[in-house]
């Protein structure tokens, strides 16, 4: 059976590659920065809670100083890859997409058909599975029609890397912070305070606090996966379900939505808001964000109208 | 109640709007509040090494670099602006517009690993807005430049979040299922799903009028303050 193990050591691979490409250049932050990654990729599963959480820190120390900093592995110039792409045409397109499209049809097909049966993959793991695989495929079919030096897909990947550097692990130490913030009860004190700040009898005030803790809350944990559960014990299901009889399928559906708008606009939601910023290479950190602001306000008042239409005045 | 867990919240507020390194920032945030809710050190170690490396499969994705690294070699970017330069009558407004519901109906049928930022909106999206832009209004400023490829960021973000929950087999609606059932009121996800189509249509609405308003910002007419001539 594939498993995610199989996914970590491809990554590892990767990441040990750039290691000893940053290496060889001398550029010696970015190589402990990947080495520890990519030994966190291969070894992780065998080392202590502990030993990964200095691990954690060592990484945090490299780049949290600013030390992993871009590099420029030669590549073609501007006015080369005009002609190229003049040349190569909509074909180019080609590879990019095998990505997708294996994790996309793949799942599918796994899915609805007998091959799920087989237990090919890790039981609900096949989507992430299938991008890799796809990534191997589209990778193989470039090499094979482009033709290019073999240490060529190494380079461009680092140079994005590079480019991406500190942000590129901060969704997963978000990830971690909030199963720290899970410990340490932050939760639980959000949920008390929400349901304390409650006015008594009016229910649209309540459906206001309710979709105003998810966002709030989305925003400090980064997802509203993490606020969902807490805020919908809270308010959700005692108050607006309970004691005012709202309909709860539209309070959860669009309470969790209500969260999403708060996803879009938090620095927390690092894989949505700040890594795409580094990718594009923008100077403001928060561009997206800002760009998002004007999109969440409203459509957060609209999901706070369908709560309060949906679930009470068309449901009673 | 012990309400300084909280502290560390605070921390996060003040480290990002300080802009400090935002590593840095979570780090020192997971130990304040693991200290101030009365854990040891060790164990606030513990529980970040632990939570970290059952997250790795989040950082998995950078496989695609060296795919879009290579392709962008050969000329990937700008093939994408040629494609839009070739469209007659393509816009920036239009095409984002175009995008946003491509990725919230994609997504509603479960497709959502379709677009992505360093699949879809760094190599294709952002360049053939872009382009897009500059075919409407001539070469951009630098400030603008960024809130077109900004705008094309977002509008991938907003077409995932308020497409994906109508998909019912998805994550964030299992969770809402399994939320309410452990009270007692048993739901089925196309229950839920249905009540995601509302939102989603807003969504449309709105960040499609903005892409709009951003297409016509960029297409008015700067005028330069100009230095009244000296008496």
């Amino acid at each position: 059976m594939i498993t995610y193990e199989w996914l970590y050591w491809l990554a590892g691979t990767f990441f040990a590659v750039w290691a000893l490409l940053s290496l060889r250049e001398g550029k010696w932050s970015n190589a402990a920065f990947w080495g520890l990654l990519a030994a966190s990729f291969f070894a992780g599963s065998h080392l202590s809670d502990f030993a990964n959480g200095v691990l954690v820190l060592a990484l945090v120390a490299i780049a949290g100083t600013g030390r992993v900093t871009r590099s420029d592995p030669s590549t073609t110039t501007l006015a080369e890859r005009q002609q190229l792409s003049d040349r190569l045409g909509n074909a180019l397109f080609v590879p990019a997409l095998i990505v997708p499209f294996t994790a996309v049809a793949g799942t599918l097909l796994y899915n609805y058909t007998a091959l799920a049966e087989t237990g090919l993959f890790e039981p609900r793991r096949e989507t992430l599975i299938l991008f890799g695989i796809g990534v191997l495929i589209a990778l193989g079919a470039a090499m094979v029609w482009l033709k290019p030096p073999l240490i060529a897909p190494a380079q461009e990947g680092r140079r994005l890397i590079d480019s991406i550097g500190w942000a590129a692990i901060l969704p997963q130490m978000l990830a971690a912070l909030g199963a720290v913030f899970a410990l340490a009860g932050v939760g639980e004190i959000i949920g008390d305070a929400a349901g304390e700040a409650i006015p008594d009898g009016s229910i649209f005030l309540t459906v206001v606090v309710f979709a105003l803790g998810m966002a709030l809350f989305t925003m400090i944990m980064g997802n509203a996966f993490a606020a969902f559960p807490v805020m919908a014990a809270a308010i959700g299901i005692p108050l607006l379900v309970e004691t005012y009889g709202g309909n709860p399928a539209v309070i959860g559906a669009v309470g969790m939505l209500a969260g999403f708008c708060g996803t879009l606009l938090t620095p927390m939601a690092a894989n949505f808001n700040i890594v795409p910023a580094a990718l594009l290479e923008l100077t403001d950190q928060n561009a997206v964000i800002r760009q998002q602001i004007g999109t969440a306000l409203p459509l957060w008042l609209c999901n706070v109208v369908i709560i309060y239409v949906g679930a009470f005045l068309l449901w009673n | 109640m012990n309400y300084w867990p909280l502290l560390g919240i605070a921390l996060v507020v003040i480290g990002f709007a300080l802009r400090f390194n935002p590593l840095l920032v979570v780090v020192g945030a997971a130990v304040a509040t693991g200290l101030l809710a009365g854990l040891d050190f060790a164990a606030v170690i513990e529980a970040l090494g632990k939570a970290f490396n059952d997250n790795r499969y989040i950082s998995v994705t950078w496989v695609i670099l060296p795919v879009i690294g290579l392709l962008e070699r050969y000329g990937l970017q700008q093939r994408a602006r040629s494609l839009i330069e070739s469209v007659r009558g393509a816009t920036m407004g239009k095409l984002l517009v175009i995008y946003l519901g491509f990725r919230q109906i994609t997504a509603a049928l479960g497709m959502k690993d379709i677009g992505g930022h360093p699949q879809a909106v760094r190599p294709l999206v952002a360049p053939m807005a872009e382009a897009a832009a500059e075919k409407s209004h001539g070469a951009l400023p630098k400030a603008e430049r960024e809130q077109v490829l900004a705008m094309s960021a977002a509008t991938d973000n907003v077409g995932l979040f308020f497409g994906e929950d109508i998909f019912f087999a998805i994550a964030s609606i299992l969770l809402i299922q399994g939320v309410f059932e452990s009270y007692g009121y048993p739901l089925t996800p196309l229950e839920l799903s249905v009540w995601a189509i509302p939102t989603a249509i807003c969504a449309f609405i709105i960040h499609g009028w903005r892409i709009q308003a951003l297409d016509r910002r960029l297409g008015r007419v700067k005028l330069k303050p100009v230095k009244e001539p000296a008496p």
